[in-house]
């Protein structure tokens, strides 16, 4: 599963920007889908399944664009100026690595505090290697991710864009673990999430499901002097009870739980004060759709150095796989 | 109309246009009572016979088909409201507490004249003179809550609260230049009309003259749902932050566009990532009919494309715009050429689409 982690990590996709990313996973669940769309903003969606008489409409969403940067101005001197593409905290670009998507990489730098000043990203520039403003192979409108390459501590596993990519990874192991099911299932790896959800809500409108989970990252509680909260990698997935963007469904939590309990799947509850996820874009469809978010604990998220629990991972895959599989109960 | 050195269609800005922004831009059409540009719409409109129809929203929504097979239909919005004010509180003799629609900065509100209500009643937000001020209470600007719309006695009895204000600015032409309130986005609104007029047989144009823009993109997204579109165009008209900084040594990096560079390309705002095969379609057919351009630096704020993208399954969408110094104040100020090479612009490129744009 390593390899499949580090070769999606890795490719350069901010949001709006997924092409790339859209078609390694398209090459990794051609043989496990019944049927594959791409749809008008670029939402790939895959079809699993037919949905039986016992059986419900299931949308998973896993997020594939990831945090990112955007030329905003190349001065006279070849330096490059840019705006964040989703949450950018400029503390965690500071001598950071980045990969553009016509392949030129650079360097970012800040130009000097006064006092006790905090870095903001208008202080900041990327330096490409570039000395004058008509030699810089960037312009306005370019775009680029953080570049860091994957690596495994033991259990832990390290890599910029694990939001969500490690999302995606789960998803595309379920796809292929998942034999029996009496469910239609559309596995969406959406666009924009990062920006504002903005392909699962339309993803979502398309596929007009009866049920639907986001599968994302959340924080984690367990490192020194952090924010107060239980989810800790190594503990199981998460499920998600509620984010600042929504609150998950108590009967599909119920479900959820009740369904890694009768597996024997390591599982934990996640109550995160912040943050929003494709969950919320989902339950806010249409009519309404009962949601909620199954989620793998993360440390240092939108840093170039995002820390999951390969133990967690491989968890969720069983948990998502079982939830899938049986019909669906909802009290 | 002649044709140019391209052979195309030239679209030349005339008299009769300008005459119209004119109209346009004195008419008061604040987010949400946007009665007065509509009606001029409508009227322009008439002559051409085509399928219109005003939603809940107040929007006016027009079909304009084109004849070849295979057409792209193609949502342009143009919103019609502009910023302003309400009034919200008679406090007798005249004066007036009022609130702000839409996104104004505070601090250029005093002293400046406005227009209230239907009739355009003249009242001013008024300023204490400065004989009468500390030096030490001019450092800190005036809060809106601290501010009143004073009508006069007489004229105060012909306003009450609920009534809209808006900037008495009068459309003025100065040499290359409009200085106007409104500018935003009553040049989209002109411009759509002469598309409209003009629109190619490639596509079928379904053209959205939106309300409530300044507030929240909220009329753009019920047009969208109602035309169902495979493109959606916003055209609008956004800041132009060229003036040199004060250092002549330090470079203006963040002028978001510049007058005199022709019609700006969205990349990215905050509402919207542009769809780039629409951003690379506009500057390769600015590129081929040889018409200036920019892109608009990717930074805060929103188009009607913000709301247009996000509906039903997703339709994508690019905004274009006029640059505009000044921008949401009491006078804005384009260039007449910034215009023409917009219009000229959405027009060549309209006219080169294919359905193929949308292949990945």
């Amino acid at each position: 599963m390593n390899d499949l982690i580090k070769k999606l990590v890795e490719i350069p996709g901010p949001s709006g920007y997924e092409d790339k990313i859209r078609a390694a996973v398209q090459e990794e669940i051609q043989d496990f889908a019944d049927e594959i769309r791409v749809d008008a903003l670029g939402n790939l969606i895959a079809r699993k399944g037919k949905k039986q008489a016992n059986g419900m409409r299931i949308m998973i969403s896993a997020h594939i664009d990831e945090i990112g940067l955007m030329v905003t101005h190349v001065d006279a001197n070849g330096f490059v100026r840019f705006i964040g593409i989703g949450g950018i905290n400029p503390l965690t670009c500071l001598g950071g690595r980045v990969l553009f998507m016509n392949g030129v990489r650079g360097v970012i730098g800040i130009e000097k505090l006064e006092g006790k000043e905090i870095p903001t990203l208008d202080k900041l520039f990327i330096d490409v290697g570039a000395t004058s403003q008509e030699n810089c192979p960037v312009g306005v409108g370019d775009v680029c991710g953080f570049e860091r390459p994957f690596m495994a501590l033991g259990d832990r596993l390290v890599a910029k864009s694990m939001d969500d990519r490690i999302a995606a990874v789960v998803s595309i192991e379920t796809m292929r673990a998942l034999k029996k099911s009496p469910h239609e299932v559309y596995f969406v790896f959406s666009v924009q999430e990062e920006v504002g959800l903005r392909g699962a809500i339309t993803a979502a409108y398309g596929v007009d499901p009866d049920l639907g989970l986001a599968v994302d990252v959340t924080r984690s509680g367990d490192t020194p002097k952090t924010i107060k909260m239980e989810t800790a990698l190594g503990k199981g997935p998460a499920i998600k009870v509620r984010d600042a963007s929504f609150i998950a469904d108590p009967r599909v939590v119920n479900w959820m739980v009740n369904t890694a309990k009768s597996e024997g799947i390591p599982y934990q509850m996640e109550v995160l004060e912040a943050g929003g996820t494709d969950g919320r874009a989902i339950q806010l469809t249409r009519a309404g759709v009962p949601a909620g978010c199954l989620s793998i604990a993360c440390r240092y998220i939108h840093s170039p150095s995002e820390m999951v629990d390969a133990n967690d991972v491989k968890n969720a895959v069983k948990l998502l796989t079982a939830l899938l599989s049986k019909e669906v109960l909802l009290a | 109309m002649a044709k140019d050195e391209n052979n195309n269609m030239s679209i030349e800005i005339t008299q009769e246009q300008i005459d119209l922004l004119e109209r346009l831009c004195n008419a008061m059409a604040v987010s949400g009572d946007e009665q007065e540009v509509r009606q001029i719409v409508l009227d322009e409109l008439k002559p051409l016979e085509l399928d219109t129809k005003v939603d809940a929203l107040g929007n006016v929504l027009v079909t304009r088909r084109g004849s070849d097979k295979n057409r792209v239909r193609v949502m342009i919005a143009a919103h019609m409201d502009e910023i302003g004010f309400m009034l919200v509180d008679d406090e007798e003799g005249g004066l007036f507490e009022f609130v702000a629609i839409g996104g104004i900065d505070e601090r250029q509100l005093v002293g400046k004249s406005v227009i209230v209500g239907k009739d355009h009643l003249p009242g001013v937000i008024g300023a204490k003179p400065i004989h009468m001020t500390t030096p030490e209470e001019r450092k800190t600007a005036l809060k809106l809550d601290q501010m009143r719309i004073d009508m006069g006695l007489d004229i105060g009895k012909k306003v009450k609260p609920s009534d809209r204000a808006t900037f008495a600015t009068q459309f003025a032409q100065i040499g290359p230049s409009i200085r106007a309130k409104a500018l935003d986005d009553r040049l989209g609104v002109v411009n759509l009309l002469t598309l409209i007029k003009h629109a190619p047989e490639n596509i079928d144009l379904l053209a959205a003259f939106t309300t409530q823009e300044e507030v929240g993109l909220r009329g753009a997204g019920v047009a969208a749902y109602h035309f169902d579109p495979q493109i959606g165009i916003a055209l609008d008209s956004t800041p132009a932050n060229d003036l040199p900084a004060w250092d002549v040594d330090e470079e203006n990096t963040r002028y978001n566009t510049k007058l005199d560079h022709g019609p700006a390309i969205y990349l990215m705002d905050a509402a919207t990532i542009a769809d780039r095969r629409l951003v690379d379609w506009l500057v390769s057919s600015a590129e081929a009919a040889h018409i200036p351009w920019q892109f608009r630096q990717p930074n805060l704020g929103g188009t009607d494309a913000g709301a247009i993208h996000k509906v039903r399954e997703g339709v994508p969408s690019v905004s274009v715009s006029v640059p505009q110094r000044y921008i949401h104040t009491a006078a804005g100020l384009i260039r007449l050429e910034d215009w023409a090479n917009t219009l000229r612009l959405l027009h060549t490129a309209l006219g080169r689409l294919t359905p193929e744009i949308l292949n990945r």
